[in-house]
């Protein structure tokens, strides 16, 4: 169900802190977070976060087409692994 | 024969079935329009005249988007996920299932037609 439109739109408020707060001078700067869960705003277009995957920081530059996703979105947490290509079989005589 | 919103041409059904032949259009909506355009929905696509075809056409095109402009807007917003780099984009450009189903089996309408172990 979709969440009320009262409430507004859900940001960490650590990670709203940081964007408005030390950062906000310095845009340059990447904010590391570990909020996935956090809405895009249009406050964030612009900026680079490195938004963590469970494993890592993932730097993603904010457009203003990822306004209303999720952080999370954006760092997928999960690896694809293929089985190697089949380069070395003709190696055997 | 009528022809509404470009290529359409449904014939001898209902007028509420009829419609829903054009891309974009259910019975729901079908059975709306025909209440605006004030035409009686159990009628026949034959028998019907040039002025409700017209107040049909008119109804539709006010309204609804349909046919090229309904699959355009859809490719759009498919694309538009793809070249963000989100999940849903990752999971279309792969061609898998997006909503969180599972792959493990079944998923087959995503990822096409089985492709069993050979049997002998």
């Amino acid at each position: 169900m979709a969440r009320s439109l009262k409430k507004g739109p859900f940001v960490d408020a650590h990670l709203w802190k940081k964007l408005a707060g030390e950062a906000a001078g310095n845009t340059r700067q990447v904010i590391k977070t570990w909020s996935r869960r956090s809405t895009v705003t249009p406050e964030f277009i612009g900026r680079t976060l490195a938004i963590h995957n469970g494993k890592k920081f993932i730097p993603v530059f904010i457009t203003d087409n990822m306004v209303g996703h999720k952080l999370g979105e954006f760092a997928p947490t999960r690896h694809f692994v293929t089985h190697p290509t089949d380069k070395k079989v003709k190696k055997v005589p | 024969m009528a022809r509404i919103a470009g290529v359409d041409l449904p014939r001898n059904k209902r007028m509420g079935t009829a419609l829903t032949y054009i891309y974009g259009i259910g019975p729901v909506i079908a059975k709306d329009i025909l209440a605006k355009a004030k035409v009686d929905e159990n009628k026949r696509t034959d028998v019907l005249g040039e002025d409700e075809i017209a107040r049909i056409r008119d109804v539709i095109e006010a309204t609804y988007k349909v046919e090229g402009d309904l699959r355009r807007e859809v490719s759009m917003n498919i694309k538009r996920l793809m070249d963000l780099g989100c999940y849903r984009g990752l999971r279309h450009r792969k061609g898998l299932p997006v909503r969180g189903q599972r792959t493990h089996s079944n998923a087959r309408t995503r990822r096409g037609g089985k492709r069993g172990v050979v049997r002998r």
